[in-house]
């Protein structure tokens, strides 16, 4: 179990994490979820003790680690760009949290085998990094940190420097991996995704902040402000609200709380089909659709639609701030 | 790849020329006169050459500047290693300024290192008398030229080994530390293999530096013969004395021990595809 209590960390004008308090319960997933510059690669490194906190504690299993060295913490880090020892092989990259312990060699080939055994890398023993993949270098960085059987596992964007499909593989590794050895893991993405998919607690973090915490389906369908709304999810703008474009209905015919709009473009992502409309007043509102009801609807670029709120799907809404959420836009085309 | 891209090839007139003016260049600045030098030394006969490089003088001020090249290289590794680490991993005001410092022996010329020396520690120095009462000689001594020699050589590690240092980053040092690892312990397992050869390429060039130094050396020496005359002045004292064999033969045992480095180092050096 981590806790961190109001822990704020400020690097000369910028304040990196303000106030923040965190708990990740025993055994869990959790996830720091924001964009860059938001405070979440910080609090992950002032929990491995690779910062040190301005104010605040953080306590592991219960027990005081503020000031303790990152050698003592008994954590297991994993870095975004592997941090693979390139002059060892693969083995004694695994090895080297037991053999500065020193354990006795026979125990160490074991546990290296057996480690190496369970993230698929059995037979890569005497490989260099430089001889591995991507994906395999990282799995090889989290056997490394496996191996002194840390009391937590920290996972600084573990897949970020990775090619979409590999990550996509690697997250399900993952959520698998931790069903196995079930040691309390925080993971830091900027992926929404990514942290929605493998999670059992998010962590939802802006300008040093945490807006939000909560499992991923409480705060996609309750988020506590437009920020989180705007983070987890598409989102479009109607009626001076935050909406999901897929709670919206579409039709060709005028409704009751529904309002004017010509559709000015229509994208086709397979089973999705994204509608672009203008409203009256210039104001642009994307619905997303499947490709049955777009087929129903029968509308094309130019026609006239009525959109509104879907009451049966009874969708998530949020006023729209003064100041704009990080991201109205449309998000990039989903990873397949 | 840049072979296959049609704009960057050169035409085959072109590359030859490139490739004669290289040589070319190397060949007159560089191979011409060792060759001759060579040529020279051996000209009057093997026996002739073993008898001048193995007299007395000659045999002293080869140890001397064996001497003088092994302590700069032991201590300018240990400096150079450590400043490196300083400059490139420490944030501290003046770290800029240190930064210049280190480069300074290049910046300065030798023979102005000699005498900046002899005002330090000559008899009228600053710590002449202090020096003189506790009966250490430094200048017109072995250790005067020894502190010379360390001086001119002190850049090239630090030098060598701080891009290296920058280059890797500190992410491995930092999951050794969540791995357990003491400060010792990420030293010499995870930072000194990554900078490995650097250390070894700088070391190529402070021996190097050292062995061939004069200038500095020169003014502090006092050029006693078979006491504090390094190789380098060896050579300078047989020129002038017009014993040119002699100085051929002293030139050629330097230039000898500059080949055996430059070999080490080509046997040393890292293969590339190794990061």
């Amino acid at each position: 179990m981590i806790n961190v209590s109001n822990v704020s960390k400020r690097f000369g004008d910028f304040q990196a994490l303000d106030d923040v308090s965190l708990v990740v319960p025993e055994g869990s997933l959790g996830a720091l979820l924001g964009p860059s510059g938001s405070g979440k690669s910080t609090l992950l490194r002032i929990i491995a003790g690779l910062e040190a906190p301005d104010t605040g504690t953080v306590a592991i299993d219960g027990q005081d680690s503020t000031g303790v060295s990152p050698q003592q913490r008994n954590i297991g880090f994993v870095f975004q760009h592997y941090a693979a020892f390139k002059h060892m092989t693969v083995r004694d990259n695994v090895a080297f949290g037991l053999s500065v312990r020193k354990r006795p060699k026979p125990e160490i080939t074991a546990r290296v085998d057996e480690l190496l055994g369970i993230v698929g890398l059995s037979g890569y023993q005497e490989r260099y990094p430089n001889q591995l993949s991507g994906g395999q270098r990282q799995r090889m960085a989290l056997a490394r940190a496996l191996a002194v059987e840390p009391r937590v596992l920290l996972l600084d964007e573990p897949f970020g420097a990775l090619d979409a499909n590999v990550r996509a593989d690697l997250r399900d590794w993952l959520r698998r991996l931790h069903e196995k050895v079930p040691v309390t893991t925080l993971l830091v993405t900027h992926d929404q995704e990514e942290a929605m998919e493998i999670t059992d607690n998010i962590a939802v973090m802006n300008a040093g902040k945490i807006e939000q915490h909560g499992p991923p389906r409480e705060l996609y369908d309750a988020p506590a402000n437009a920020f989180v709304m705007g983070f987890l999810g598409p989102v479009a703008t109607l009626d001076g609200a935050l909406v999901r474009p897929h709670d919206l209905l579409l039709t060709a015919d005028p409704r009751e709380g529904a309002v004017e709009a010509q559709v000015s473009r229509i994208v086709h992502l397979g089973f999705e089909v994204r509608i672009e409309a203008e409203l009256a007043d210039g104001e642009k509102v994307w619905v997303q659709v499947t490709r049955g009801d777009a087929e129903l609807l029968e509308a094309g670029e130019g026609d006239i639609v009525w959109i509104g709120s879907d009451a049966a799907a009874g969708g998530t809404t949020v006023p729209v701030p003064e100041a704009a959420p990080a991201t109205t836009e449309q998000p990039a085309e989903p990873a397949v | 790849m840049s072979a296959e891209r049609p704009g960057l090839r050169t035409s085959r007139p072109a590359r030859y020329t490139l490739r004669f003016l290289a040589l070319g260049y190397l060949a007159v600045l560089l191979l011409i006169p060792l060759g001759v030098i060579l040529y020279r030394t051996f000209e009057p006969g093997i026996g002739e050459v073993w008898a001048s490089i193995t007299t007395p003088a000659a045999q002293s001020a080869f140890q001397l500047t064996l001497l003088a090249a092994g302590i700069a290289v032991v201590l300018n590794t240990i400096f150079g290693v450590l400043t490196a680490l300083v400059l490139v991993r420490g944030r501290f005001p003046g770290r800029r300024f240190l930064d210049a410092l280190v480069d300074l022996p290049f910046a300065v010329s030798p023979i102005v290192v000699g005498i900046a020396l002899i005002l330090v520690y000559g008899q009228t120095g600053w710590f002449g008398d202090t020096l003189e009462n506790a009966g250490i000689q430094i200048i017109f001594s072995w250790p005067g030229i020894v502190l010379a020699t360390v001086f001119v050589s002190l850049p090239f590690v630090a030098r060598e080994v701080a891009p290296v240092l920058r280059e890797i980053g500190d992410d491995q040092e930092q999951a050794a530390a969540t791995l357990g690892a003491s400060r010792w312990q990420i030293f010499w397992r995870i930072t000194m293999p990554a900078i490995r050869w650097g250390v070894a390429y700088g070391v190529v060039l402070t021996t190097a530096r050292a062995i061939g130094e004069f200038g500095a050396v020169s003014v502090v020496s006092g050029h006693i013969q078979g006491e504090t005359q390094t190789l380098t002045l060896l050579v300078e004292q047989r020129f002038q004395n017009f014993d040119l064999a002699g100085a051929y033969a002293a030139s050629a045992v330097l230039a000898v021990i500059a080949l055996v480095t430059l070999l080490a180092m080509t046997l040393l050096n890292p293969r590339k595809d190794e990061t």
